[in-house]
Parts: C-alpha cells; structure tokens; sequence
C-alpha cells in the first residue's frame, strides 16, 4: 500500500481495471494494474499503472510494456541516495531484448580501428583492474511529460533517473587491451538490443575518444554489489558518468574505434538538442542548431514532502531531499519558503562523490498558517545554478527547472 | 504474479578483496557471481480499443506496446501525422501505406487535441 505516505502527488489507489484512461478502455490484466499513481502532468492522461510484473524488479511506474519504460515510483527517492536496484528506472528502445544471458558464452567485440581484434569473455573483463563509482543515471527525457506545451514521448514525471554504486573496469583500459590506432576519434557502443523488424536503425551511441579514455567511463558489472537487473543491462552495461543515460549503452556487446564521426541515426538525429542556453528553444522556432545532448545539469527535489501537504504553523518542520550537480558535485542547496524571493542555505549529506545524488536537509519554521510555495535548487561545483524558468525543446530534453511545491501551514 | 527468472548452471565468481554484504548502494568488492540469468517478459495484453481500431490494432503492435500511444497527451492531426509518418520512414515500422489514413483518423478521434 501506498497510501498516507505520498499524499497529493503520487497517489496510489486501488486500480479500477478495464475503463479508467480517458475513455479507451484498457482490457489489462491484473498482473499488469492492481493499483495505479498519478503524475502531476498539466493534462491527462496522467494515470499510470503500478506494476512488479517485470523480472527482478519490484513495485514500478508502467509507462510501457514493450519495449519496457518503467519509472521509479517517487517515493522511493527519500529512502536514500541510493536507488535499489529493483526499483531503478528501465529504458529500452527496441523490442528485440534477450531474455537469455549465458555468462559463459557471453562475449564484448572490440574492433574497428585498433591494433588487435577482441572477443572478452566475462572473466576476461572481470580480470582488468576494478574501479567504483557512485553516479547518477538520469534519462535525457527524465520529466519530459512536465514540458509546456507538451510533447511526444515517452512521459516521464520525475522518476526516470536513479543513483547507484557502479563495480567495473575502465573503458580506457579495455581499449588499450586492443590498441587505439593513430587517427581514432570515437568509440561505438552497441548493445544486445535489436529492432523487431529489418532496416530499422540499431541503437548505438558514440564517444569521443579522448572522453572514451579519461577513465572515469566504466563498462560496469555490478549495480549497488549485486549483478545487474537483466533490464538495467546485465552482464555489463557502459557508465558515462555525469552524462546523460543515453549513453550508457545497456548489454554492451560491441566496441567499435572509430576514424570518422559517427553518423548514425542515434547520433546525428535522435538525442540532440538546441545548441543554446539550457537546451531551450520556441515552439516552431526557425534555425536552430542542434547538438547530441552530453552533460547534464544540476537539479534537486524534496523528497519527504508533498504538494498539498498541511502543516503545522509555527513548528519545527523537516524538508528533505535529494540534489546532484550534473557533471560535477553538488556545491549547495538552497531552499526558499516564499516562491524564490528569499533563500536559506540547506545542510548537505555524505558526499558519495561528485557524480552522485546527495541529500540535503533544513528544518524550517511556516511562521504564520496560510500557503507557502517551497522552492529548492542546486548549484553545482562549477557554479551552474538551476534556473528559475522552464527550458522547452521539441523532444523533452534536459529539463532543470528549479522544483515548486505548494504546500499549507495549517 | 512475479514473473519467473531463473539461474541456470554457470556461474562466474568475482574474487575481490573486502567484506561489504550486498545492501544497497554497498560496494561488490566482494565475491560477485555473475550467473547465467533467464527471464520472461509479461505479455502487453492491451490491444487499442474502439470500432475503429482494426487499422492501428494491425500495423501498431509490431514494435511497441499501445501504451506507449495511449499515454501520450493530446495532439492535433498535423503532429500525429507527423509522429505517424516518422514511425514508417525512420523506424521502419511494416504499416501498410493503405492503413495509415485509418490509423491517423484514430489517433486524431482518441488522442485529438480537444
């Protein structure tokens, strides 16, 4: 059950099954809608399934079954800075995704302008020397259903990112394995997934080579201690920290050394953004350049409090949450009673490292009863600071918009 | 009802050096076992709905599931035309050119911009 604890936002009921989205009724199964949630979208449909349907995964947000997108229920957020593994967010492009990995047969194609060809077996990789990393792994279009006007897509709340401690090997140290050739510029990853159907562009996403060897980027076999979910990419899965989740290539199967840049749909098309200020743009806006999206930027939620909340005037009163920096740590935190015209400095948590959430913590007195508009935002180590006003572009990228929560005292 | 994954025979062991149990967040400077791991994905069930579906039911299924369309917000025709058409000439979806005035008509009647 989640009721109680998620209040005005996220709130789960029991699910009524055929009938309930917007008119078209949904002949679903009680595997797939025993309860629902609600996103705080500007227009409907804003109901989503509550599902455990999918393997080694618990209690998501069913965006979609095939191929799956699954949102991390909010909730789940104030746990800590670091998201269970059967509960981070699932993102899959295609369809055609093995439901078998056999570790032993397994193998990671290296090729492409190197020295030497490889075919790494699991051991193979395991055997490299091992590196950790706490990083946030946060979808380009992570609350794309809060863009206004919206857009297509997949329609994200706020819940298509999570952090976890990453076990793995150096990317930089497998390519050295194989022997960068003069002239290399980029680094091809491409994963297991395929499309259903023939001609269809593979998923795969590309590097630079100087990036690809700065040794911060992993090729990662734990999530958290554990193996990872088959969905978050098992047996390894490419770490990009500070970078958004397109990259981090899930089932990495191949490595391509590349001598010309890449061009493929994935990079040149799909995943780019407005080469301006906060990725933001007019609807219909004429000559626009666009660029593949790369860093991300801070951003910080409250995670123990909801919209609509009630309470007490005059009290001591705990606001809690996450925030992360984006390509870098998380400087401060600021949160503001008044909708932004004042701000008090928040405490900040263990620092797990610059590429992960951090918690932040005030306690805060409402002075009077009556409505509060809490505020909080993030700057980061390089001294980018969340803005005030939404960014848009056509495809739901990037959003950082300082958070609002409406709340009462009471 | 869980879906079912199984662990066959392999295994592989990762021998590190340190004593953190596998809790959240910890570290696997353990021993990890990677095992041959199978899985089952549940089945979308969900078919659009309407007497009007016959067209989208037939070509729209192929690579995603109807979700995906139904949770988009509304849009008017010129937007789902587009969407439509990026779905044949990028993604290569096998939809029948005769369909698609059907299949447009659908998305434009249910998921219309009011």
């Amino acid at each position: 059950m989640w009721q109680g604890k998620d209040g005005g936002v996220f709130v789960s009921r029991r699910a009524m099954l055929a009938g309930s989205a917007a008119g078209l009724a949904l002949a679903s199964s009680a595997v797939l809608a025993r309860t629902t949630t609600k996103l705080p979208f500007a227009s409907g449909p804003r109901t989503r399934s509550l599902t455990s349907a999918f393997p080694q995964k618990g209690e998501m947000i069913l965006q979609r079954s095939r191929p799956p997108l699954l949102e991390t229920p909010f909730e789940v957020f104030d746990k800590g800075v670091f998201t269970p593994n059967d509960q981070f967010y699932v993102r899959w492009h295609w369809s055609d995704i093995p439901t078998e990995v056999n570790v032993d047969s397994f193998r990671l194609k290296v090729h492409g302008n190197v020295d030497h060809e490889l075919s790494l077996s699991l051991t193979d990789i395991m055997a490299l020397p091992h590196v950790e990393i706490a990083a946030v792994n946060q979808c380009s279009g992570n609350s794309r259903g809060l863009f206004a006007p919206r857009v297509a897509g997949g329609e994200w709340g706020n819940g298509a990112m999570g952090n976890a401690r990453w076990t793995g090997v150096r990317l930089s140290d497998v390519l050295k394995k194989a022997g960068v050739k003069a002239g290399s510029i980029q680094v091809r990853m491409h994963g297991l997934e395929k499309p259903p159907v023939t001609d269809a562009p593979g998923f795969m996403k590309s590097l630079a080579l100087d990036h690809a060897m700065d040794g911060d980027v992993m090729i990662a076999f734990a999530m958290n201690g554990q193996p990872l979910p088959l969905l978050n990419g098992f047996p390894i899965r490419m770490i990009v920290p500070g970078w958004y989740a397109t990259y981090w290539v899930k089932m990495l199967s191949d490595l391509e050394v590349l001598d010309k840049p890449d061009a493929n749909f994935w990079m040149a098309t799909a995943y780019t953004i407005p080469d301006t200020p906060h990725a933001s743009m007019r609807p219909g806006q004429a000559g626009v350049k666009f660029v593949p999206i790369n860093k991300m930027v801070p951003r910080s939620f409250i995670t123990n409090l909801q919209t609509g909340a009630k309470l007490p005037a005059n009290g001591q009163q705990l606001v809690r949450g996450i925030a992360f920096g984006g390509d870098t740590g998380v400087n401060k935190v600021e949160l503001s009673l008044d909708g932004g015209k004042t701000w008090m400095t928040t405490k900040l948590g263990k620092d797990e490292g610059k590429y992960s959430f951090r918690r932040w913590d005030a306690n805060v007195k409402f002075p009077k009863p009556g409505p509060y508009n809490l505020q909080v935002r993030c700057t980061n180590a390089s001294g980018v600071v969340q803005p005030a006003q939404p960014n848009w572009n056509p495809a739901g990228f990037m959003r950082n918009v300082i958070e609002s929560m409406q709340v009462s005292a009471v | 009802m869980k879906m079912s994954f199984a662990y066959l025979g392999a295994t592989l062991m990762l021998t590190a050096t340190g004593i953190m149990g596998p809790l959240d967040g910890a570290s696997a400077d353990t021993v990890l076992k990677l095992v041959t791991t199978k899985v089952s994905l549940p089945d979308p069930f969900r078919q659009y709905q309407g007497t009007d579906a016959a067209a989208i039911n037939k070509n729209c299924l192929t690579c995603h599931s109807a979700g995906m369309v139904l949770n988009q917000p509304a849009m008017n025709q010129a937007t789902w035309t587009v969407e439509v058409n990026k779905m044949i000439n990028v993604f290569k979806g096998p939809i029948d050119k005769a369909d698609v005035p059907a299949i447009i008509a659908y998305l434009v009647k249910h998921k219309g911009t009011k």
